[in-house]
């Protein structure tokens, strides 16, 4: 119950995203490239936490939905310029939510352990459809020579050759896939999705169409991996089978696990937590995947409920009218499908009054 | 005779080699209480389970009205007007009170796909909440996170998510369990309040409640119905006082 004032955390997040924008204005374009990509990594792991978080339901294969509609944009690209961003990203994104609507119908009828598996499946599925055919180059994968043209009425509107245009608009996108799965958490669909995550049996006998709920937010999640992994083929001009495996699947989940589940910023935080880290031991490290691992270890025990916690411990609080929490647990718990095993009654996370409000 | 709400017509379940409930009929009228009683294992809340749509029938029919409901889903039946509480407390702990019936409200409200809008807006949702609530006695907690309330004002909050949904028949599965003597009384109290214009199923092991509560009474054992009728009369059933009540009767 720990919450930031509400005014403080628009406050911060006003001046995070005037910091962002002005980033391309004062660092070399290595720096603006790579902070491009590590916003797109945000944006999977914001999508993802729709479903892990909100929805209670680990998916191992929002990787798939990320490197479809990479290909997808490989696909439309002719050989002489760049597809068109208007055709190329709806049809990208509804190829994606097609799949993901398919794979969620069936995926959703298991629970706990066995959806992680199915999901894993499904995604693995993918994998191997472009890795062992001839579909987008096999296991080559496929280069994308030009980037998308958005124009209006054949004029150029952004040149998305140019490093800080793409910059500027992966931040927009990032900005409103926030605002949009903030307004979506705030719903009613957002609490009654929470609340069939705290107790689906609760939520079915009075009256939520929990099946529903849960496809519908794993669809919109899929779609917005896909807008990251779209604009992430643009960016690098490449997609290969290993944008769909499970390997980005699982490191997408460390880095929502990372930032925190429990609200909608702490994810992306946890994304450039982990970015940042790999890049700067990437550098001075041979053996640098071995810290990493101890590193996040020791973030997941210092604190469990993510990166996010951090900025709690040091900022004022929201002031708490209910009684005295001092007994009450830590806010946050690694493993959603425990907490699902546990009745609502231990659970420490269970729909927190802030959880409905913060940030 | 008073209008009928909910019927079960020769409902069977079977587990495996286990028949939880066999060939059990019986109807919940307009204004009533109807009481189930029965021993542990006679198939009680399996009956409940079959009624609210948690656990399939393996044969028979469950009428709401005159709508056969037998194949839909719990959350259909839920929109069609079955409310149910659980043995167990089922209510959102991190939550306030208001929060709790809120929800339970925007689930009757349909509105349970919409994305846009913060649910704190919707007049009508509130409102339902508020009358909810209020037909509890819970106003004065209504900020209080259910975590910190008593086991008594939880189960209170309980049934106000039930209310909350607007439902023809509510379905109680053991409401006192756990119950210390004054809030049994309140809880009987409220109980009692709930069968205006509804109907009320009530499982319970309280004999006091039920003999306080119910308008009809049905007594189940091994999955069957020994005896269904007005309390007076099953009251002195004889196969009921062997087979359940025996004790009880001296001590009441």
């Amino acid at each position: 119950m720990n919450r930031l004032q509400p005014s403080v955390s628009r406050a911060l997040l006003v001046f995070a995203i005037t910091a962002a924008a002005a980033l391309p204005l004062l660092a070399p374009n290595y720096y603006v490239q790579f902070a491009s990509k590590a916003m797109l990594m945000g944006m999977v792991a914001l999508s993802l936490n729709l479903v892990v978080g909100y929805g209670g339901l680990v998916s191992l294969c929002h990787a798939a939905f990320f490197g479809l509609a990479g290909y997808m944009l490989g696909f439309m690209t002719p050989e002489s310029g760049g597809a068109s961003f208007w055709l190329s990203l709806p049809v990208a994104l509804i190829a994606v939510a097609v799949v993901a609507a398919i794979i969620g119908a069936l995926s959703l009828r298991t629970r706990g352990i066995y959806f992680i598996m199915v999901t894993l499946a499904f995604g693995e599925m993918l994998f191997y459809l472009f890795h062992d055919t001839r579909i987008g180059g096999g296991s080559d994968g496929m280069y994308i020579y030009f980037k998308p043209e958005i124009a209006i009425a054949g004029l150029p509107l952004i040149d998305l050759e140019q490093t800080r245009s793409f910059y500027w608009l992966v931040l927009a996108m990032l900005v409103g896939a926030i605002l949009l799965i903030m307004a979506i958490v705030k719903s009613p669909f957002g609490h009654a999705l929470q609340a069939a995550r705290d107790n689906e049996k609760r939520a079915l006998s009075l009256g939520f169409p929990v099946f529903r709920l849960r496809l519908v937010a794993f669809v919109v999640s899929a779609m917005i991996a896909g807008l990251a992994g779209y604009l992430s083929a643009a960016q690098f001009g490449f997609v290969a089978p290993q944008m769909l495996g499970w390997h980005l699947s699982a490191t997408v989940l460390v880095m929502v696990v990372l930032g925190g589940m429990s609200s909608v910023l702490g994810p992306v935080i946890g994304a450039f937590a982990l970015i940042g880290l790999e890049e700067v031991l990437k550098s001075s490290f041979e053996h640098w995947k071995l810290i990493k691992g101890l590193i996040i270890i020791g973030i997941v025990f210092a604190l469990p409920g993510g990166i996010r916690q951090l900025a709690e411990l040091v900022l004022p609080r929201r002031g708490d009218e209910g009684p005295p929490t001092a007994g009450a647990p830590a806010d946050g718990t690694p493993d959603p499908a425990s907490r699902r095993a546990e009745a609502p009654a231990n659970n420490p996370q269970a729909q927190t009054r802030g959880e409905f409000q913060h940030v | 005779m008073s209008e009928i709400m909910m019927e079960a017509r020769s409902l069977h379940r079977r587990f495996g080699g286990l028949r939880a409930v066999s060939d059990v009929s019986l109807a919940i009228h307009r204004n009533e209480v109807h009481a189930v009683i029965g021993p542990n294992g006679a198939g009680k809340s399996t009956l409940i389970n079959l009624l609210s749509g948690d656990i399939p029938v393996s044969e028979g029919e469950v009428r709401l009205g005159d709508r056969e409901i037998t194949g839909l889903k719990p959350n259909l039946r839920a929109m069609a007007g079955v409310g149910r509480s659980y043995q167990k407390t089922t209510i959102f702990m991190g939550s306030t009170v208001f929060e709790n019936v809120r929800l339970a409200a925007q689930a009757k409200s349909g509105h349970a796909l919409r994305m846009l809008g913060a649910v704190q807006h919707d007049d009508a949702v509130n409102e339902a909440a508020h009358a909810a609530i209020f037909a509890t006695g819970l106003q004065a907690r209504s900020g209080t996170i259910a975590r910190f309330m008593s086991h008594g004002e939880q189960r209170q909050l309980e049934i106000a998510m039930v209310l909350a949904t607007d439902p023809k028949v509510i379905l109680l599965d053991e409401p006192l369990a756990g119950m210390g003597q004054a809030e049994a009384l309140r809880m009987i109290a409220l109980i009692r309040s709930l069968k205006q214009d509804r109907g009320v199923l009530l499982v319970e092991h309280d004999m006091d409640a039920v003999f306080a509560l119910a308008d009809r009474l049905t007594v189940m054992a091994d999955g069957k119905v020994i005896a269904s009728g007005l309390p007076d009369h099953v009251r002195n059933h004889p196969a009921v006082r062997t087979a359940y009540l025996g004790d009880h009767e001296v001590a009441a």
